[in-house]
């Protein structure tokens, strides 16, 4: 995810940061991985089908390959503890990618014109139900959701009537 | 032990029906799956599930491939010691493939269809609303991925060598443009010479 935030947004400029968390917020309420669902979505929005299939198709065959070979050597030498060292440490910097991501966005919530105090409570919520709480996200979001899209609602114009 | 009989139907039709409750990422349903094929059918063992999902995370790509590698390990594992192990290693492939085709094909169908008809209706307010609604809940939801991950490491006294590499990665991430590979690589780096 920190990647495909990185290479749309930062080196491409495909999307902007508001873009960005405007189709993340669909992928992620949509079931499925949320990277392929990003992927798909942008691959359809500029080419169809076929940029859907074509994104699909480069999200995961290179990994696919790469994590299957990494498991076949990784049966051979799993009680090493070389091995599990560099697991370890890998996915402690996994974490901190995520982080890093969930910090720039941060970023882009300026632009929110539900303003920064409703952005900080909506936000301080979700993370302390989920990360503390630990409470499953299919009670949480629904939860926080319906309140903060009634509050973003409200501070809108009614839809501009089509010509 | 007994050789492994895999159900692959069943497995399949398993995968597709999760497929549909994997709201924020297949790694939801990741609870559900140990359910079934470990401690319900023992085609997994538990260190299997575990690694599977720790290399996953670690590998570049979509985490979703964990699902794969699931399947590539119930492949393996599927009547081994009776075939030949050139059957085992097509069994494997033909396995990972089968479950990342299943947990893709229903979410993705529905996901189409549904962000179609928010484009083509994007100045409603309703989807205004929750376009902007959603966005501080996304953020915070990402922030608590990245805690969730990090917090696996829950013995402060030895583990704080991953809390720092964790926090130097996510600054590093955040304000420089350090290619995200090289951070991966040191950490495995460090991991393997024992430092964190």
């Amino acid at each position: 995810m920190a990647v495909v935030q990185r290479e749309l947004v930062e080196r491409r400029r495909w999307l902007t940061q508001e873009q960005f968390i405007e189709d993340w917020a669909v992928a992620q309420l949509m079931p499925g991985p949320n990277v392929i669902n990003l992927s798909m979505v942008i691959g359809e929005r500029h080419f169809g089908w076929r940029g859907a299939l074509s994104a699909l198709a480069g999200m995961l065959l290179a990994p696919l390959v790469v994590v299957l070979l990494l498991a076949a050597l990784y049966g051979s030498v799993a009680h090493h503890p070389t091995a599990q060292g560099a697991l370890r440490g890998m996915g402690a910097v996994a974490a901190g990618l995520v982080i890093g991501t969930g910090l720039k966005l941060l970023g882009a919530l300026r632009h929110n014109p539900m303003g920064a105090l409703a952005c900080a409570a909506l936000g301080t919520v979700t993370a302390v139900a989920i990360a503390w709480l630990r409470w499953p996200m299919t009670t949480v979001l629904p939860a926080v959701g319906t309140v903060a899209v009634w509050w973003a609602w409200r501070g809108l114009p009614d839809t501009p009537s089509k010509p | 032990m007994p050789p492994i009989s895999v159900d692959w139907l069943s497995l399949t039709g398993q995968f597709l029906s999760l497929s549909l409750l994997s709201i924020g990422g297949a790694i939801t349903v990741a609870p559900d799956m140990h359910r079934y094929l470990v401690t319900e059918h023992g085609w997994l063992s538990d260190a299997q599930f575990n690694s599977s999902i720790a290399l996953s995370q670690a590998a570049p790509g979509p985490n979703v491939l964990f699902v794969a590698l699931l399947g590539f390990q119930v492949g393996l594992n599927a009547n081994a010691g009776l075939v030949p192990a050139y059957v085992s290693w097509a069994q494997a492939l033909a396995g990972s493939l089968l479950t990342l085709f299943a947990i893709l094909l229903p979410s993705s169908l529905l996901n189409h269809t549904i962000t179609r008809w928010a484009h083509r209706n994007q100045h409603r307010r309703a989807v205004r609303a929750f376009k902007q609604g959603m966005a501080p809940i996304v953020v915070a939801l990402i922030l608590s991925t990245g805690w969730l991950l990090a917090s696996a490491h829950d013995q402060p006294a030895s583990d704080w060598p991953l809390w720092l590499v964790t926090a130097a990665s996510a600054v590093l991430a955040w304000r420089t443009r350090l290619h995200l590979l090289w951070l991966i690589g040191a950490g495995a780096l460090l991991g393997a010479m024992g430092w964190v």
